[in-house]
């Protein structure tokens, strides 16, 4: 078989079967790509992770260009990519579809009553299994109280008490892009004071 | 110009949001602010869609909203749109891989981005609370429409299903499940 549509082909079951991307995926990964086709080691499967987990994108993504791009450059990127997208993109689109239709019944505004709220639960469980990971010292908590205080602020704080002229001022500084960015910056200084950049 | 914008505005969530899936979700609060393309109640059901349903949880948020903006072709360019960076940045990284892993500048600017990411997350939390636990409309025998500000139902709904998560044997299961069974109290209790 043509190794593009075997990518294809490959990439797209792991999409159909991981729920929850992320971590979920690296199971099946190692199932499909080191032990069925042999197209990355195991250690090469966890640097994949590991630079997935920092890089912009989506980790199942990541992972699927990476792999795609070892083994024939950057078609073979595109076209693992493409696969581990599409058949959420289809599944997705058909339940939209449905619940345009039955988004007025009683039942389903009920049902999502409930759902709202177990989702809500849902955040807050792996926003503390995340603290874990990322809130290690004085400097991360500090990143951290000033781009959720400064986030909130954004959302909650009355559009009136901002000075007229400085709106589209105070929207940037509370943008996640803006915040993103900032936040790396103060890690990097954080990291350069303490002399542990190389020059 | 609607298929431009929705391409525009995934590869914006698509090149910032740094890490897991959960990432995506304070980009995604940002764009139903700013474009009205989707509400707050309408972002949490979508959240809870995509955890039940396969596939990664960014790509099922921007089909779904794309789908919800401008149909199947909708669908298609944002999720289009959110890849795209990702394939860019991994494609110019893999050629130098080991030195990116080893980079100590890099390490440094992630040790800023994990508790960002955190934050923004935590953040988005907040208002998902205040639109699915707090302010809640109920029509009164006269046919007045009186907001409770806090939804003791849905709270005590989140709550349980919180504690759940923490014990030891229920935590290993997978997340449809509550969310199936919170949308069977949901029915059973008229939340």
């Amino acid at each position: 078989m043509n190794l593009y549509l075997k990518l294809f082909l490959t990439f797209a079951q792991i999409g159909a079967c991981t729920f929850g991307g992320g971590y979920a995926m690296l199971p099946i990964l190692q199932r499909e790509i080191v032990e069925k086709h042999g197209w990355a080691t195991d250690a090469e499967l966890t640097d994949y992770f590991a630079i997935g987990q920092c890089t912009p994108g989506i980790i199942a993504v990541n992972v699927a260009t990476f792999i795609g791009h070892k083994l024939t450059g950057i078609v073979g990127g595109i076209v693992a990519t493409l696969g581990v997208v599409f058949p959420s993109a289809v599944i997705i689109m058909v339940i939209a579809a449905f619940l345009q239709n039955f988004a007025d019944l009683p039942i389903v505004i009920h049902a999502f009553g409930g759902v709202r709220a177990c989702v809500c639960a849902l955040i807050l469980s792996s926003v503390l299994k995340l603290r874990k990971s990322s809130l290690i010292d004085g400097p991360t908590w500090c990143i951290f109280t000033l781009v959720f205080g400064l986030s909130l602020l954004g959302n909650f704080l009355p559009k009136g008490i901002i000075p007229t002229g400085m709106e589209p001022v105070w929207d940037f500084v509370t943008s996640p892009i803006f915040l993103v960015l900032l936040a790396g910056l103060c890690g990097f200084c954080v990291k350069a004071v303490k002399g542990e950049v190389r020059k | 110009m609607t298929y431009l914008r929705l391409f525009f505005e995934f590869f914006k969530v698509g090149l910032f949001s740094v890490g897991g899936g959960l990432a995506t979700i304070p980009f995604l609060t940002d764009i139903g602010t700013r474009t009205g393309w989707f509400t707050s109640a309408d972002l949490a059901n979508m959240i809870a869609i995509s955890e039940s349903t396969p596939g990664p949880l960014g790509v099922n948020m921007a089909s779904y909203v794309g789908f919800h903006v401008g149909g199947v072709p909708g669908g298609a360019i944002a999720t289009l749109g959110l890849i795209c960076p990702a394939i860019v940045v991994i494609a110019v990284i893999a050629s130098f891989l080991k030195k990116f892993r080893e980079s100590k500048t890099v390490d440094a600017v992630f040790y800023g981005l994990r508790p960002a990411s955190t934050g923004l997350i935590a953040a988005a939390w907040i208002q998902v609370v205040k639109i699915a636990l707090m302010f809640h409309e109920v029509t009164l025998e006269s046919g007045a429409v009186e907001t409770q500000l806090f939804y003791w139902p849905a709270i005590i709904l989140a709550a349980a299903v919180f504690t759940c998560l923490q014990l030891k044997p229920l935590k290993k299961l997978h997340p449809i499940v509550f969310i199936g069974l919170a949308a069977v109290v949901g029915v059973v209790f008229q939340l």
